[in-house]
């Protein structure tokens, strides 16, 4: 695989993945909140659905978008050769 | 080991010493509170040791290195790096103001918790490792080796200072508050010692002494928001995490919303405050005969007095009362317009806390749904343009640490946002159960103590001497800086809550204060004024700089500006109309150009501002301009004016791009290198 080729690939592959978490970002920040009325009949851990994601569950749903992103480039920069600090 | 393995264990033994020196601290305070050491000097006691420590580690990191100076010699570690972002980015408004305006607005507050979470997500996904691998000094640099020419640096720079002094004045505000009350100081004493322990941090050692004292910062505030709400959950639930079990004290405060909304006081007290509001609302129908009326009204009844031979006292009362009258029909019109939307709003039913979106009617709903979304979108993308926090970006060795110093400041962010509405609940859960439907004589000292300083006011407008709900007033920044006396903690706990707002708002001022000295000194005078000029030179400039916009913020800060609220929302809007989409389109559009990218800043700024005004204010005298107020778009309101700011920013550098020619092959070259972290 030439230089270009594996530069082309590996952009591809960042922005598929850019794209999906963007994606659950969001359902968890729009589509979650404007439906909070209706999530509200339901109950977690003793809160109405739709408090206890505004409050918590998407919070948490970031932190994990952002962590996965950063291993999953960290991982993806080291398969392409792309990787400019020390593996550790 | 390498030299930066090395550093980065030296780091984590200091600070870990650090942390355990604070909580030694505590403990002998709280040991010397129990010998009797009186409230003041625990107030002291703290002020002086934080800003004692502040000013220490911003004196050892003084520096007259360029690199140091603008990017901390890009070395700090992942983790450091998402604590000094965490520090940076939580204020004195996330701070004391989120669990007030969480307990006052119920589900709406949620608004705040996730846009000001949310927006890290879009930092990490089109921006931060970019800006890492790009790696200058600011975000105009950016912009302008992108888009070539000094025209995107200058509306960049621009954009980007309007944002951040905007921000800014809101931190020295705070800290003035903070200050005033806790070491009675006067407020505007208190803004410029503020100013001192600002400067003390970043003027000498520029974003490598903002750095390490922010994380020290992170620490002292972390602490001091999470002890006291652990400590009332265990009080109340006996489990000391707050997190988990708030939902439960949620279910118990529902129950008393059911049961406490509708008792025959409450909505007598109720119709009383309707009744005032009716009274303003035809004082301000027959103004200007009605402010004449009521100075008349006022004389007539001094004189009766007078001729009685009535206490002076009872006449000064009155004569007091007739010179604090509105001196004009527009102040007047101004006056009783607040106090009639004050007494109408204590009027109406209050919000079910978990309930989202009330309304009366379908339609009323829905356009608090709207705004909670708008408002939730411009605080993301806010987030995500914020001068201050991408600059930190910056600061760390490689691309692959500026992914992971993202999770890290999310997690560090997290650790308080998720403790906010836990805050607002058990404060909730405190005042409902315990303070409402008592005898207003019999009420906790903590509410007398806080209605000193007018953060709690009282008043028995239907006069059966107990307290129902619609007769409580609480400032919003009252929630945390009372909870520790709500469960009734030592003192040493106030203090603690105090040093942590302090923490807060000193942080973040000195990153804000920093981006706009950069923005001047680096981006207009270096780039543009005068690019011969020697790297001592520019440091001087830099810091002189840094003393006139602190101080000018400052002098802005101590008018206390009425509006300090919803100037905080209007920065993010401006940030995110201007900077956001010019900035991701530069990495992941190469055919955007110089001419769509200034265009696209431009249109977007002017919108969002344009909206602003009209919607928030009728009239900006000091423009000469009268009657420019509309009625908003869609019943979106000024704060979320980003909503159409930011897609008219897309959408102008997309349509402007196409018509003119695509950018240099250099340049499409530069947008290369910058999505690859090795190439």
């Amino acid at each position: 695989m030439d230089s270009a080729q594996r530069h082309r690939e590996y952009w591809r592959k960042n922005l598929r993945m850019t794209g999906l978490l963007l994606l659950l970002w969001f359902a968890v920040s729009y589509g979650v909140s404007f439906y909070a009325r209706e999530l509200n009949e339901m109950t977690f851990l003793g809160f109405p659905l739709g408090f206890y994601m505004g409050a918590q569950g998407s919070l948490l749903v970031y932190v994990f978008i952002v962590w996965f992103y950063a291993r999953y480039m960290n991982r993806l920069d080291r398969e392409y050769g792309m990787s400019d600090g020390e593996d550790d | 080991m390498s030299a930066y393995q090395v550093f980065r264990a030296q780091l984590k033994r200091y600070y870990l010493t650090y942390t355990v020196g604070f909580l030694v601290f505590i403990l002998v305070l709280a040991l010397l509170e129990h010998q009797g050491l009186g409230p003041r000097w625990i107030g002291y006691a703290f002020l002086l040791f934080t800003i004692l420590i502040y000013a220490t580690i911003g004196i050892m990191s003084r520096t007259s290195d360029v690199s140091e100076y603008y990017v901390a010699g890009r070395r700090v570690p992942a983790l450091f790096n998402g604590m000094a972002t965490g520090a940076d980015w939580m204020s004195a408004a996330s701070f004391i103001g989120m669990a007030g305006t969480l307990y006052l607005t119920g589900y709406q507050g949620l608004a705040f918790i996730m846009g000001w979470t949310g927006g890290f997500v879009l930092v990490a996904l089109f921006l931060a490792p970019y800006l890492r691998k790009f790696g200058q000094f600011t975000i105009p640099d950016f912009l302008a080796v992108r888009y070539g020419g000094n025209a995107a640096r200058l509306v960049g720079g621009a954009a980007a200072i309007l944002a951040s002094f905007v921000y800014v004045v809101a931190q020295i505000y705070g800290v003035g508050l903070i200050t005033s009350r806790f070491v009675n100081l006067q407020f505007e004493i208190g803004v410029f010692v503020g100013l001192a322990g600002i400067l003390v941090c970043s003027f000498l050692g520029g974003m490598r002494a903002v750095t390490w004292t922010q994380v020290a910062q992170y620490v002292i505030l972390i602490i001091a928001y999470v002890v006291p709400v652990t400590l009332l959950s265990y009080q109340l639930t006996r489990v000391p995490i707050p997190q988990l079990v708030y939902g439960e004290m949620l279910q118990e405060v529902g129950k008393l919303e059911d049961r406490l909304f509708e008792t025959p006081a409450e909505q007598q007290a109720r119709a009383l405050y309707r009744q005032r509001a009716d009274t303003y609302y035809e004082k301000i129908v027959r103004l200007p005969q009605s402010l004449a009326d009521e100075r008349q009204r006022l004389t007539v009844r001094i004189n009766e007095l007078k001729a009685e031979d009535a206490p002076m006292r009872d006449v000064a009362a009155l004569e007091k009362q007739r010179r604090e009258l509105p001196p004009t029909p527009e102040a007047a019109r101004e006056r009783w317009d607040a106090a009639m939307r004050t007494a109408a709003g204590k009027g109406s039913v209050p919000i079910h806390h978990a309930e989202a979106f009330p309304g009366r009617n379908e339609a009323e709903s829905s356009a608090a749904r709207l705004n909670f979304l708008s408002l939730m979108f411009c605080l993301m993308v806010g987030t995500a343009a914020l001068p201050h926090i991408l600059m930190r970006y910056y600061t760390t060795p490689t691309v692959k640490e500026a992914r992971q110093s993202v999770t890290w400041s999310l997690f560090f962010i997290l650790l308080l946002y998720l403790t906010a509405p836990a805050y607002a609940v058990f404060a909730k859960y405190e005042v409902y159960a315990t303070l409402i439907n008592t005898p207003i004589a019999h009420l906790p000292s903590w509410v007398a103590a806080w209605g000193k300083v007018g953060l709690v006011a009282i008043e028995d407008i239907n006069g059966d001497g107990l307290l129902q709900l619609a007769e409580l007033s609480l400032n919003p920044d009252v929630i945390v800086l009372a909870t520790p006396e709500i469960a009734g903690l030592p003192y040493v706990v106030s203090g603690l809550v105090a040093a942590g707002g302090l923490a807060a708002a000193l942080s973040t001022a000195d990153g804000l204060l920093l981006t706009i000295t950069s923005s001047l000194s680096h981006d207009f005078y270096y780039k543009i004024v005068r690019p011969q000029a020697s790297t001592q030179w520019r440091l001087v400039i830099s810091k002189s700089l840094l003393l006139v916009v602190a101080v000018l913020a400052a002098t802005v800060a101590a008018q206390r500006p009425a509006t300090i609220l919803y100037m905080v929302a209007w920065a993010f809007s401006l940030a995110a109309a201007a900077l956001f989409p010019a900035l991701v389109m530069g990495i992941f559009w190469k055919r955007a150009n110089k001419a769509g990218a200034v265009s696209g800043m431009v249109v977007g700024l002017l919108i969002t501002l344009y909206y602003m005004v009209r919607v928030h204010f009728d009239s900006v005298p000091w423009l000469g301009l009268q009657g420019i107020g509309m009625e908003p778009w869609f019943g979106i309101q000024s704060t979320a004016a980003g909503i159409w700011g930011v897609p008219a920013g897309f959408l102008t550098i997309v349509v402007v791009s196409l018509l003119t020619p695509p950018p240099a092959q250099q340049v499409q070259d530069f947008v290369e290198q910058v999505r690859y972290p090795r190439s």
